[in-house]
């Protein structure tokens, strides 16, 4: 049982990493593959806090986001500015996350590539589910106001958006921050969910599994993302008996997706109450008509 | 004072001219054609005076105020708007929201508020709401709001970039090719539409065309573009009879028949 719970906290601590990203990736069109890199920064921030300054849990996950969100605009100025697009935007938040992993094994207070061990377990599940229901919220509360909509246009056409007086740069590096943000409370959390981290539990393989989420989830919508996370993390766990099978497994949900669902989980839609009911009636529906042929 | 008056403009990519040394100057409540055969230099023009181009020589006055080299947001925000060639939406948004996302400028709540969803939030976005509802009515699109956008045929997708434009309040409205590809009874009705939107909002419009007929009937004043220069300017009459017109239009041997 523990063990379960322990996956549901783990599935919503990435949920709240995997949310940014779908603002800023989905929503605004931008790929990244260094999003682990604020998860670090975050995780990095508030375990030095709460380890060696005993600060309240709280403040130091608080300050983990503000400092992912400054790196962020480090990383975003030069690089939105310029419009990098695409691949070329892609490519350099690559190289920004491997740059942040080495530095963080070199830094003395990081303890570099040994990790800092025993930190204080103060994200229980309800944490965890708390943080994740609050983001998801303020998430859907950005994509319905004023600054998700010019996200959404920015990422439809960012001519016509910039000729109707969108700033492309402001919404994009406000989505960025936003991202970054909502990864380095994932990271807070995650360090004080493990109670040990070390630089070598943020690389590329974390990016990526946050964007393919995002992607295999749906590209506009933030619900689709949630249950890419789920599946992600669920199956591979499931799987833990045949050890040889999971990154296969991972691997088959990709491509199966791929095939049945090319526009993501949700597409641009999102799950609703409304969608499942409608989702039941249909399938009902398919069983009578089945029947009546039979 | 001309609402809009451009002084030698000039404009190179690396080697090629595509717009070179053109003036003219549009006074308020006018509405000038800007013909020309294809690859002519017409939508450079637009795009040097929208600000996606920065013009290589010359200069652009937009109400007795030097725009030239300004950004594509601040040249909007001074009250310029325009339509694309190749019509271009917010085609995952649905129609209503197209015009919603143009009144941003509008919605006058900060971050904050629209993180936490205030009742502030909710009542101005149920006003921008009714707002666009108003701008779909004068193109005649209520019926279709909750559609998305690329789900329209292709007249209407041109409605609502017509809509999105007039959303964004301005004093000049530059059309690119409103008409293209559509029939003449289609024409007909953007005829109607331009001359009805213009007198309700007092626009002053250019109009790039292909369609005679409809830059016949609607602008009393035409500028003729040919290889990125000038050609000539006049009425609709001075440029129907103009040798020099049909030379461009339907080359050399025409104009010797």
């Amino acid at each position: 049982m523990d063990y379960i719970l322990g996956v549901i906290a783990v599935i919503c601590i990435e949920t709240i990493a995997t949310v940014g990203l779908a603002v800023f990736t989905g929503f605004t069109g931008l790929f990244s593959l260094g999003h682990a890199a604020f998860m670090a920064i975050g995780a990095y921030t508030a375990a030095i806090l709460t380890y060696f300054y005993n600060a309240p849990f709280i403040l130091a996950l608080i300050a983990g986001m503000i400092m992912s969100g400054l790196i962020s605009i480090i990383l975003g100025f030069p690089t939105l500015r310029a419009k990098l697009r695409g691949d070329y935007f892609a490519i350099a938040t690559l190289g920004f996350g491997e740059a942040i992993r080495v530095i963080l094994e070199n830094m003395s207070i990081t303890q570099g590539a040994r990790g800092l061990p025993g930190i204080k377990h103060y994200t229980t599940l309800p944490v965890a589910i708390f943080f994740a229901v609050l983001v998801l919220w303020l998430t859907k509360n950005f994509i319905w106001s004023k600054y998700g909509r010019n996200a959404i246009a920015v990422r439809e056409d960012a001519v016509a958006a910039e000729m109707a007086g969108i700033d492309l740069f402001k919404v994009r590096m406000l989505s960025l921050i936003y991202s970054a943000m909502c990864a380095g409370l994932a990271g807070g959390l995650f360090a004080h969910y493990l109670n040990f981290i070390q630089p070598v539990m943020f690389t590329s393989i974390l990016s990526t599994r946050l964007t393919s989420a995002v992607v295999a989830g749906g590209m506009g919508s933030i619900t689709g993302p949630v249950i890419a996370v789920a599946l992600f993390i669920a199956v591979p766990e499931l799987l833990r008996v045949a050890n040889m099978w999971r990154l296969v497994a991972y691997g088959l949900i990709l491509v199966l997706i791929m095939i049945y669902r090319p526009s993501g989980i949700m597409g641009y839609h999102e799950l609703s109450f409304e969608a499942i009911k409608n989702l039941l009636r249909w399938i009902s529906r398919g069983k009578t008509a089945g029947r009546k042929e039979m | 004072m001309a609402l809009i008056e451009l002084k030698n403009v000039t404009k190179v990519f690396g080697g090629i001219v595509a717009v070179k040394n053109v003036s003219f100057s549009v006074e308020k409540d006018e509405i000038i054609g800007l013909i020309g055969p294809n690859g002519a230099g017409k939508t450079t023009i637009f795009n040097l005076i929208t600000g996606v181009y920065d013009a290589t020589e010359g200069k652009i006055i937009f109400q007795g105020r030097d725009i030239t080299g300004e950004n594509p947001v601040t040249i909007v925000k001074s009250g310029i708007a325009r339509t694309f060639q190749n019509i271009r939406l917010f085609n995952k948004l649905s129609v209503l929201e197209n015009i919603r996302t143009v009144l941003f400028r509008k919605a006058d709540y900060n971050l904050a508020n629209a993180l936490l969803r205030t009742p502030k939030v909710v009542r101005i976005e149920k006003k921008l709401c009714d707002k666009s509802l108003e701008f779909l009515e004068v193109v005649g699109l209520t019926d279709y709001i909750n559609n998305r956008a690329d789900s329209l045929p292709y007249g209407l997708q041109r409605k609502l970039e017509i809509a999105r434009a007039l959303a964004l309040e301005p004093k000049l409205l530059l059309l690119d090719e409103p008409a293209a590809g559509m029939n003449p009874d289609e024409c007909l009705d953007l005829i109607e539409l331009i001359t009805r939107i213009k007198k309700e909002y007092n626009l002053t419009i250019i109009m790039i065309e292909h369609h005679m007929d409809v830059v016949m009937e609607l602008c009393p004043r035409i500028v003729v573009i040919n290889f990125g220069e000038k050609l000539m300017e006049g009425s609709k009459e001075e440029v129907q009879n103009d040798p020099r017109v049909l030379k461009a239009y339907l080359g050399e041997e025409y104009s010797y028949a």
